[in-house]
């Protein structure tokens, strides 16, 4: 393979079409070159790391305290077993985020100065719950709640967990769809409307099919949050894949199931992170491509 | 200015199908439309020319109740459509408006941007409303684009596709505002020829256009607007042969030097 500038420099002066093709070779060779130095920085950089991490003077202990493979394969199949408790947590959480997220930012897009107490309660709540941290909120509902005993109020801490991660979560995903409601052109609605369909029919049958699917990747973006977040339930005494690496923890002094707990979250996370990538890289070229 | 009008009645032959009287409009403190009036008979077509900022599409915005109007009437056959109260929809329903940007809803087919008020303003049943629909886009020579989402179309098809639209709702009036101003130069003609088959067919228009041949063409009357009058209005011929006022000959020298008339 040729890397001299020579080649490419004749090539440019005598390269037969304008653009095009001369700088597309131009560029693939280039991007030839780059993939080796990457390959080899990427080689470089990991192996200092590795050895100034097992270089280390307490490397051993940290080796057996967070390694050990009887532990960690020992706690794989009561981890991944409790997982499903964060998985039906993540499920219907996320059902319910999306439903009240799209209404708070409905009722925050309401036009008119007689709506003006709706927004200001919407926007209140919005910002209430992106400001306390998630963790004081679960603790509030999970044990404030049931602690008020009062007659007929479900004490199931699994059930207030759904209702704190949904409270939190649906603050963020409401801003979400806000802005792909504020992003679809005012011209939309007002063709809408002078077709004679009501305010609400354009929002739902114009605007909000819009909205929502350019709005798809973000959503996906703080799921992946919520996913993580569901192990917070773990504060509040329902035993899922986090507690149960915990118990386990507790009773060998070994950190090894935590690390069966991350792999676990990996593993779901990775998948949905390459999808949301795929989804805006494709929108990407739709955009361009209605553009051109 | 006409006295008794806003008494509700059947539409008599001579009621026209649109009556304006002296409509005034601004955005902030920079007025639009200063005092129109305008009547539009049924059938006829009549063209707003006059230069850029002179009022045109407000005033058709203001017929389709897209803007708030601050003094002044606008009637729709005997019934005053800026009365306080209007049920806005409904009035909708009857004024079609086809706009320069098309605005065709991007997330629906072809056939469903036609079948979708319809249905839902309507109440058309899905098969019925599609069905409706294709024939029409087939009268105007787009059936083989109904399944199309509307980025596949070329700007003139998008176009027509709005007009297609706006004719679904059956309108007895149809504004037009200054539809084919966003459109290449070879894509003009495909559009104009829908307009001349609407005129042709009876459907009263009140169009906004730059295309003075056009205008000349189709028009049975047109009114020249200059800072939110009209100011000088006439058949066709009179008023691009031998415009009375000042201001109306030197816009018809200047669009003549650039080419278009």
């Amino acid at each position: 393979m040729s890397l001299g500038p020579g080649p490419s420099d004749v090539d440019l002066l005598t390269g037969g079409l304008p653009g095009g093709p001369v700088r597309f070779r131009r560029r693939r060779r280039f991007s030839g070159r780059s993939s080796i130095v990457a390959a080899v920085s990427t080689v470089v950089f990991f192996g200092l790391l590795a050895a100034a991490i097992t270089g280390a003077p307490g490397w051993a202990q940290v080796q057996r305290a967070f390694l050990n493979p009887t532990f960690f394969w020992g706690s794989l199949p009561d981890v991944v077993g409790h997982f499903w408790v964060n998985v039906q947590l993540f499920l219907v959480a996320e059902v319910l985020i999306l439903g009240l997220g799209l209404v708070l930012a409905v009722l925050r897009s309401l036009p008119g100065p007689v709506l003006f107490p709706i927004r200001l309660l919407a926007t209140f709540y919005v910002d209430l719950f992106r400001a306390i941290p998630g963790v004081l909120v679960i603790y509030m509902l999970g044990f404030g709640i049931p602690g008020l005993g009062i007659a007929g109020i479900p004490v199931d801490p699994f059930l207030w967990a759904v209702v704190a991660l949904t409270l939190l979560y649906s603050a963020y995903v409401s801003e979400v769809y806000r802005a792909g409601i504020e992003s679809i052109h005012p011209s939309q609605e007002a063709a809408a409307r002078s077709l004679g369909l009501t305010r609400a029919q354009a929002l739902r049958f114009v605007v909000l099919p819009q909205a929502v699917r350019r709005v798809i990747p973000p959503l996906l973006n703080d799921f992946i949050g919520l996913q993580k977040d569901t192990v917070l339930v773990s504060f509040v005494g329902v035993v899922d894949i986090f507690r149960t690496a915990q118990i386990k923890q507790a009773a060998t002094f070994n950190f090894s199931p935590y690390l069966a707990v991350a792999l676990v979250f990996i593993l779901m996370t990775f998948p949905l992170a390459r999808v949301v990538d795929w989804l805006v890289a494709r929108d990407r070229r739709r955009a361009s491509a209605a553009a051109r | 200015m006409t006295t008794g009008a806003g008494t509700a009645g059947p539409a008599s032959p001579a009621t026209p199908a649109l009556r304006i009287e002296g409509l005034h409009k601004s955005f902030g403190s920079l007025p639009v439309l200063r005092g129109i009036d305008l009547a539009v008979a049924e059938h006829e077509v009549v063209c707003l020319i006059g230069a850029s900022g002179s009022g045109k599409s407000t005033l058709l915005r203001c017929v389709n109740l897209l803007e708030d109007i601050d003094a002044g009437r606008i009637f729709v056959g005997s019934e005053e459509i800026t009365a306080p109260k209007i049920d806005v929809d409904r009035i909708r329903r009857h004024i079609g408006i086809v706009f320069q940007s098309y605005n065709l809803f991007p997330h629906l087919r072809v056939v469903e941007n036609v079948a979708l008020a319809p249905r839902r303003v309507l109440g058309r049943s899905r098969t019925t409303a599609e069905s409706e629909a294709l024939a029409l886009l087939e009268r105007f020579g787009l059936a083989d684009k109904a399944r199309d989402y509307p980025d596949r179309l070329s700007g003139g098809q998008q176009q027509r596709v709005a007009i297609v639209r706006a004719l679904a709702m059956s309108p007895r009036l149809l504004l037009l505002d200054e539809v084919t101003s966003a459109l290449d130069p070879e894509l003009v003609a495909e559009v104009l020829d829908v307009i001349r088959g609407l005129a042709a067919g009876g459907m009263t228009m009140l169009i906004a256009t730059h295309e003075m041949g056009f205008a000349r063409d189709i028009a049975d009357r047109v009114c020249f607007l200059d800072a939110g009058r009209i100011l000088e209005e006439g058949a066709p011929d009179r008023i691009f042969r031998e415009p009375r006022e000042e201001r109306t000959r030197r816009f018809l020298d200047r669009v003549i030097a650039a080419g278009r008339l």
